[in-house]
């Protein structure tokens, strides 16, 4: 494995970044909104990246941290009446709440039962959803009001349902994520967390508190999502059960296996293909998701690793 | 950072040039697809482009497909007559996989990529709800066929209209007076725990109550649940009517098991056909219902008394005597649904030649138009029955129809009054700016 130097990373994350921005001036109407709703998704992929790709931790519950925030800044929101600023500040800190809770029972486990015991999690949290109807509006969801999605600082104020509005703070959202992982990866704590990934019981014995380490992956993971979750109920002003289902759980997953798992840019490849052979293939044919698993297997028979891991192993070994 | 140990290596195949050639090709005739064409905007003379949300897959493809076979029937005798304001009509349509998520982009995609002059579709109520943003964003007026209180209720945006199909508040409200007469006056309940049962579970006792009769047990059946009998002793003994508005592939079940339990001492059944919709009511199981009584939005079976209106109505969309597709008798329609498809766009078509609409820049001038009608008369473009249209709450109130399960036939025995769906307006849309 060769190794970037640090400008040489952050140079190519920034240049990614600076494309986006570029390509809010330049895209059709329709692509320039879509993109907006691919980085938040991104953003959550990203998120589950960290711990699948870095800890090699298959979650399969991943939807109720998304839910969790996005539930958390739109109940805000609709019930308390709360701002911008501080719903998606509420949704961060239920899914990073969550995350704690989860992680400190999930981790007594591994493998095959962490996949089972974070997917029943998410189950009894979607369920939750469903039982408490009066509050969530259960398997129907509920609008965030237009009027209310709305960020305001002393007399100027921004409109998130604007598209330009939206698709920058998306793109606010989206940088400082995968600028965070980036800085994580890099960081000694990442690299412990690949040790981690590689061989825990060696990592042990090196004298590292694994449990500890992972934990602080669950919780940093499921706040990224969360914040993923708050972002889209306040750019997209609806919170529906159907983000905490087991589909959600699964989306990230091919998301990430898709773009490259352990690489900080392989989630937004994977998002963007896998959205646009959906949206391509649907003007086509009913069968769309035919096309979809054609695509899987073909990605899973010539780049094995993911786009961008495959990118990676055969040419770009610095790739971070 | 390469994976050496191969965690994510789910194969050692390699790529060759040929095939990395062939997939640029893919990739570059895919950006080429009509997806990425900006589309210009609509002239005088161009067709009417309307964005129809569809569920073609997910949980809804069977209301999909008759919706689509509805409103394609629809969009041919509109066409056949002149179009609208002298301009043929074009349905474009969209897959929404009966997912919110999924809906709310096809509302964006009709906007913005397609630049339909209005969207309209869709039946389940969680893709209407997470959809309806993107309409009221996008100032794009959005018809929905779907039935539930969401629009009614004022929770939406001034974008949203159900004019074709009365909402489930409506409906139930409008089957008490019935009940209370000529079924039972202690009724329990059994529902599904979700928002669809929860409609039921709310509006079905003040409606009873007014009557004179009463709830006396609410059954809520999990949605998982896949085996009912283990409720049935919660039913009281001195129930003397089971309202029942399970739905989905579980139905069946869940008769074959009510007729289990209660053998042929059972007391009267009463149901929403949402819950056998597009299914046969002669399938294997549902015997039990022999006898019992169903709401039907517009009948299945032909009736004796059918107008001219509804025969042509059924004529047009192709199906047969039974409900089900001309030719095809085990392809059994959604009828109580989907005649809402059909009349909708025939008060879109009355909406746009009231504001003489001529493209994307009259929408608003649109939505004033739809709000001001108040009757829509029975005939060819309304075949289920009469209905009235408070501008206000963007819903229509008509007629429902109560069958009963004959011969393996639905008979209509009772049509309600528009006045017994009637309720207050819990908002006003109007008071929102365009």
């Amino acid at each position: 494995m060769s190794e970037a130097s640090p400008a040489k990373a952050y140079a190519l994350h920034l240049g990614v970044i600076a494309l986006l921005f570029a390509l809010s001036f330049v895209l059709p109407e329709y692509h320039h909104g879509l993109l907006a709703r691919i980085m938040v998704l991104a953003a959550f992929a990203m998120g589950y990246n960290m711990l699948f790709g870095y800890v090699g931790l298959l979650s399969l519950g991943h939807a109720m941290f998304f839910a969790a925030g996005l539930y958390g800044a739109g109940l805000a929101v609709i019930h308390l009446g709360w701002n911008v600023p501080l719903a998606f500040l509420a949704g961060i800190a239920c899914g990073a709440l969550l995350a704690l809770a989860i992680g400190l029972l999930a981790l007594r486990t591994n493998g095959v039962a962490f996949m089972i015991v974070t997917m029943m999690f998410a189950q009894v949290f979607y369920l939750v959803i469903l039982y408490f109807a009066a509050w969530t509006g259960g398997d129907q969801g509920l609008v965030v009001p237009q009027p209310a999605r709305v960020l305001s600082f002393g007399a100027t104020s921004l409109d998130l349902t604007n598209p330009t509005v939206r698709y920058m703070s998306a793109l606010a959202l989206f940088s400082v994520v995968l600028l965070v992982t980036l800085a994580i990866v890099r960081s000694r704590y990442g690299r412990v967390l690949v040790a981690v990934r590689e061989n825990e019981e060696r990592t042990k014995m090196l004298g590292y508190d694994t449990f500890s380490n992972k934990l602080i992956a669950v919780v940093v993971s499921g706040t990224i999502c969360a914040a993923s979750g708050a972002a889209y109920a306040l750019l997209f002003g609806y919170v529906g059960s159907s983000f905490a289902s087991v589909q959600y759980s699964i989306l990230p997953l091919l998301w990430v296996l898709l773009g490259g798992a352990a690489t900080t840019l392989g989630a937004l490849i994977g998002t963007v293909f896998m959205y646009y052979v959906i949206d391509i293939a649907s003007g086509y044919t009913s069968a769309y998701l035919l096309i979809v698993g054609i695509a899987l297997i073909l990605l899973v028979l010539f780049f094995p690793k993911g786009i961008l891991g495959t990118i990676r192993q055969r040419w770009l070994g610095w790739l971070p | 950072m390469t994976d050496k140990n191969g965690f994510f290596d789910l194969s050692k195949s390699a790529l060759s040039r040929r095939t990395a050639l062939k997939g640029l090709a893919a990739g570059a005739g895919l950006t080429l697809a009509p997806g990425f064409v900006r589309y210009s905007q609509a002239q005088s003379s161009a067709p009417i482009k309307i964005g129809f949300q569809s569920h073609r897959t997910g949980i809804g493809a069977a209301y999909g497909r008759w919706y689509e076979k509805t409103s394609a029937a629809a969009v041919k005798a509109i066409n056949d007559a002149g179009g609208i304001n002298g301009r043929p009509v074009e349905l474009v349509i969209e897959d929404d996989g009966t997912d919110p998520g999924r809906g709310a982009e096809v509302v964006g995609k009709f906007a913005t990529q397609h630049k339909t002059d209005i969207v309209f579709g869709t039946l389940f109520s969680h893709v209407v709800i997470g959809s309806a943003p993107a309409a009221g964003e996008n100032k794009i007026p959005y018809f929905v066929v779907s039935e539930g209180h969401h629009v009614a209720s004022t929770k939406l945006n001034r974008y949203v209209f159900q004019p074709g199909i009365t909402d489930v508040k409506s409906q139930i409200q409008s089957m008490a007076p019935w009940i209370a007469a000529n079924a039972g006056k202690k009724v329990t309940q059994i529902f599904p725990d979700f928002a669809f049962g929860y409609d039921h579970r709310d509006y079905l006792p003040p409606a009873l109550k007014a009557q004179g009769a009463e709830v006396i047990a609410q059954i809520a059946i999990p949605p998982t649940e896949s085996s009912f009998t283990k409720y049935f002793p919660q039913i009281p003994a001195e129930t003397e009517v089971i309202y029942h508005v399970m739905v989905g592939p579980a139905v069946l079940t869940f008769v074959k098991e009510l007729g289990e339990f209660y053998g042929s001492n059972r007391p009267q059944l009463f149901g929403f056909m949402d819950s056998l919709e597009a299914t046969d009511i002669n399938s294997p199981g549902l015997e039990f219902l022999d006898g019992s009584h169903f709401w039907e939005g517009s009948p299945r079976y032909a009736q004796a008394n059918d107008s001219a209106a509804q025969k042509a109505y059924r004529a047009a969309v192709g199906i047969d005597d039974n409900g089900a597709a001309v030719g095809d008798p085990k392809d059994v329609s959604t009828a109580s649904h989907m005649f809402g498809c059909w009349e909708t766009l025939y008060v879109v078509k009355k909406a746009m030649e009231d504001a003489g609409y001529k493209g994307p820049e009259d929408r608003a001038k649109l939505v004033e138009a739809t709000e001001a009608l108040t009757e829509f008369a029975e005939g060819p473009e309304h075949p289920q029955g009469p209905k009235t249209f408070n501008g206000k709450i963007h819903q229509c109130f008509g007629i429902q129809n109560i069958s009963k399960v004959e011969g393996g036939k639905l008979n209509v025995v009772h049509k309600t009054k528009i006045e017994d769906g009637l309720y207050e307006a819990e908002g006003d849309y109007t008071t929102q700016a365009l």
